[in-house]
């Protein structure tokens, strides 16, 4: 008798299997593509067809060959042009969001209010539209060929950085505003305020502007592609990989595809779910203004 | 807080420092110092700050001269000349005239009028400091030197030398291509009888061929319009609630291992987006993994038409976009969801309210007041999705007279008039009127939800 006080009604623990049941094959469906590549990209045979869902034998050669063979595409050089231009970005895009977000934030001057309608208007137009001027621009400047190219990456995923200020002032917002008041009583300026109380204050969300601004690059794939064109040399990973796709090399590179699908995928990932909990703030902080 | 350390005397705070009040209040120097920037600096001693607007003065106004003034010129016309073929008697060879170029012409044009602008501002700002140090002077003091001036940018005036950098990539790499780009709404710029070296100025006209429904264009425009809409209303409104839905069940008492189910689907939005979509798209072509597979089960006989069917497309990108969108929304939620008062729970448990009549009443209106900014940015993104329609479906299943398929929204549309088919001037039409689009939804939703104006609300 007593033991059935404490167990749950029947249905409803099937109610609970159940739950649980539905969210294993949510997971499923979720993981499964991931672990598809995954599998593929260890896959013995070539090509970009498979007579079986996952392959049936396996080996690293897919890995190998995106190291080794510099036939059609360089990987390692594609690597490397990535990470040029994601550190340069993450330092100017890091320097640009905290500057913006701590004059929103803490200065209080007439343009203020306008400065901040004015950059929602312009996240309103399709950053597309601008990146489309941009690669006339620069190949007006002859920048869209040669080493340029990385200056001209640099400067559209850098350039308008300022205006993505919402996360960081929102999290400048909550330090209390009597420590800048005690700081300046004690004779401190407004810049002493920002790198001596602000900034080491708020150092969880100066790495995370550092770390997804890092990452951006990594992840785009529509900018580079339109600066990029037919310029190999130059190529991000995003652009790489995609060509990797196209008819006349999927056959011979889909499975290295799949290879640097995880190689690329690794890092961003881990990136990503050391920042994720800052994510929470960015719906928060919106609702802030 | 700001009178802490505010340097600038009492009297002269409360003075209006207007342009009108210096040209009406101030003396001849002050009034000059519009024609020559720095007069009214240099007269009161501030021999650094007025050199500095006179060089900047100088610069701006021998840029003009030796070239800003043809550039506006130009401007007019974008160039007439085409190029010339001449044979020179001298060499016996055909000689090539370099024609004009309109696009050259344009954006010189363009940059042009932005100095015409930073002049005019110079000259204000010339103007108002000089009436400063004057109001200084009347009041028998002196008015602060160079290195007063360089300690106030790094104090009081902080926001001036931290936004200015930031404004001029902003300024440089977003408004101007802006401009640029929406300034070729307005011509003839188009492959379209040849008009890539050469264009015009045609007003209206490409709005009109856009808007008529009678034309191929206008047929096109409309039918990618409506379906752009209704995927940016179906995206939003599927992710949001299956997200939700998935996040109250993760977050439901009875429910073990949460950390473990939500890691399961945060590994995906962990993924960068291009690598998992190009996946997708490669699992569901004809002989892709997924028709492979139901094809070895028995379970059909030919591939499915994932991307060649207009219904079947249209319903593979909406379940793709729910793939990819619903982990993040999890995220984003379950912190919010965690943080509905437990209170109204109670209450409502107590009024004998079901799950169902609870979720109705009690977490979706929490929740919307509270994530309508998140929902209107959702929404946007959603419209100017191009990741999730060019890498997947890339607009297919495509008419052979049109030049957007049945998937394109108006954002792959662009790519595809512009940088496949060369049509520049229908291309920027296209992007204005999203921006149209957007600004008058996020316009009506930001008015109706009003927590815009609750800004400081915390502090």
């Amino acid at each position: 008798m007593s033991t059935i006080k404490h167990k749950k009604p029947l249905h409803k623990r099937v109610v609970i299997v159940l739950a649980h049941v539905f969210l294993a094959v949510l997971a499923a469906i979720w993981l499964l593509p991931i672990l598809w590549v995954a599998l593929t990209s260890f896959r013995q045979t070539q090509g970009s067809y498979c007579s079986t869902f996952f392959p049936t034998s396996y080996s690293v050669r897919n890995y190998v060959k995106l190291f080794t063979d510099f036939s059609v595409f360089n990987f390692p050089q594609m690597l490397l042009n990535t990470l040029l231009v994601a550190v340069a970005n993450c330092l100017i895009s890091t320097f640009f969001v905290v500057a913006v977000a701590y004059a929103f934030s803490r200065m209080r001057f007439k343009s203020r209010k306008r400065l901040m309608s004015v950059s929602m208007i312009i996240n309103l137009f399709p950053g597309f539209m601008s990146m489309i001027a941009c690669y006339y621009i620069f190949k007006m400047l002859g920048w869209t060929n040669g080493p340029m190219l990385r200056v001209a990456l640099i400067a559209v995923y850098a350039g308008g950085a300022g205006m993505g200020y919402h996360i960081a002032k929102g999290y400048f917002d909550t330090i209390s505003l009597s420590l800048d008041e005690a700081a300046m009583l004690d004779g401190a300026t407004k810049s002493q305020v920002l790198t001596k109380i602000i900034m080491p204050l708020s150092k969880p969300i100066v790495v995370y502007t550092l770390l997804t601004s890092f990452a951006g690059p990594f992840k785009d794939f529509m900018l580079a592609k339109v600066l990029c064109g037919p310029n190999k040399d130059y190529y991000t990973v995003a652009v790489g990989m995609y060509q990797m796709l196209e008819k006349e090399y999927i056959d011979e590179w889909f499975c290295s595809f799949a290879a640097a699908a995880v190689i690329i995928s690794i890092p961003i990932a881990a990136l990503f779910l050391f920042t994720q909990k800052y994510y929470s703030v960015s719906t928060s902080g919106a609702v802030k203004g | 807080m700001d009178k802490l350390t505010d340097t600038t005397p009492r009297p002269i705070q409360q003075e209006p420092i207007t342009c009108r009040a210096a040209l009406r209040g101030g003396s001849v120097a002050v009034k000059l110092s519009v024609l020559i920037g720095g007069l009214g600096c240099l007269v009161r001693g501030q021999l650094v700050k007025g050199a500095l607007y006179l060089a900047a003065e100088l610069f701006l106004l021998a840029y003009m001269a030796q070239s800003g003034l043809t550039n506006l010129s130009r401007l007019v016309t974008l160039g007439e000349m085409e190029q010339q073929k001449i044979w020179n008697e001298a060499t016996s060879m055909f000689e090539y005239i370099d024609g004009d170029r309109s696009l050259v012409i344009l954006l010189y044009g363009i940059v042009t009028v932005a100095f015409v602008l930073a002049l005019v501002l110079l000259m204000r700002l010339s103007l108002k400091s000089a009436y400063l140090a004057e109001l200084y002077a009347r009041r028998g003091m002196k008015a602060p030197g160079i290195v007063q001036d360089v300690r106030e940018l790094l104090d009081q005036r902080l926001h001036i030398s931290l936004l200015s950098l930031p404004i001029l990539g902003v300024l440089t790499f977003t408004v101007l291509p802006l401009v640029f780009m929406s300034c070729m709404a307005f011509t003839n710029y188009s492959i379209l009888d040849n008009k890539l070296v050469l264009f015009d100025w045609v007003g209206l006209d490409n709005f009109r061929r856009v808007f008529n429904l009678g034309g191929s264009l206008g047929k096109t425009f409309w039918s990618v319009l409506g379906w752009t809409l209704s995927w940016a209303v179906i995206a939003t409104a599927s992710n949001y609630f299956l997200g939700m839905l998935l996040s109250l069940l993760i977050n439901w008492k009875e429910i073990r291992i949460k950390k473990f189910w939500r890691f399961c689907f945060v590994l995906t939005v962990a993924v960068p987006h291009f690598v998992t979509l190009l996946i997708i798209r490669q699992m569901l072509q004809p002989n892709g993994a997924v028709n492979v597979a139901l094809q070895n089960m028995g379970l059909i006989d030919a591939a499915l038409p994932f991307f060649t069917d207009v219904t079947w497309s249209r319903v593979t990108v909406i379940l793709i976009n729910i793939w990819v969108s619903v982990p993040y929304v999890l995220l984003q939620l379950t912190g919010i969801l965690q943080n509905i008062p437990a209170e109204l729970y109670e209450s409502a448990r107590v009024d004998g309210a079901g799950p169902l009549v609870t979720f109705a009443k009690i977490t979706l209106p929490y929740m919307l007041f509270v994530t309508m900014p998140y929902l209107i940015t959702s929404f946007t993104g959603n419209i100017n999705n191009f990741n999730v329609i060019f890498l997947t479906s890339q607009g297919l299943p495509r008419a052979v007279e049109s030049t957007a398929g049945s998937t394109d929204l108006l954002i792959t549309w662009l790519y595809k008039l512009t940088i496949d088919n060369q049509y520049y001037d229908i291309g920027a039409v296209i992007g204005i009127l999203t921006f149209a689009a957007l600004s008058v939804v996020s316009l009506v939703t930001f008015r109706f939800s009003g927590s815009y104006k609750n800004e400081e609300g915390f502090q």
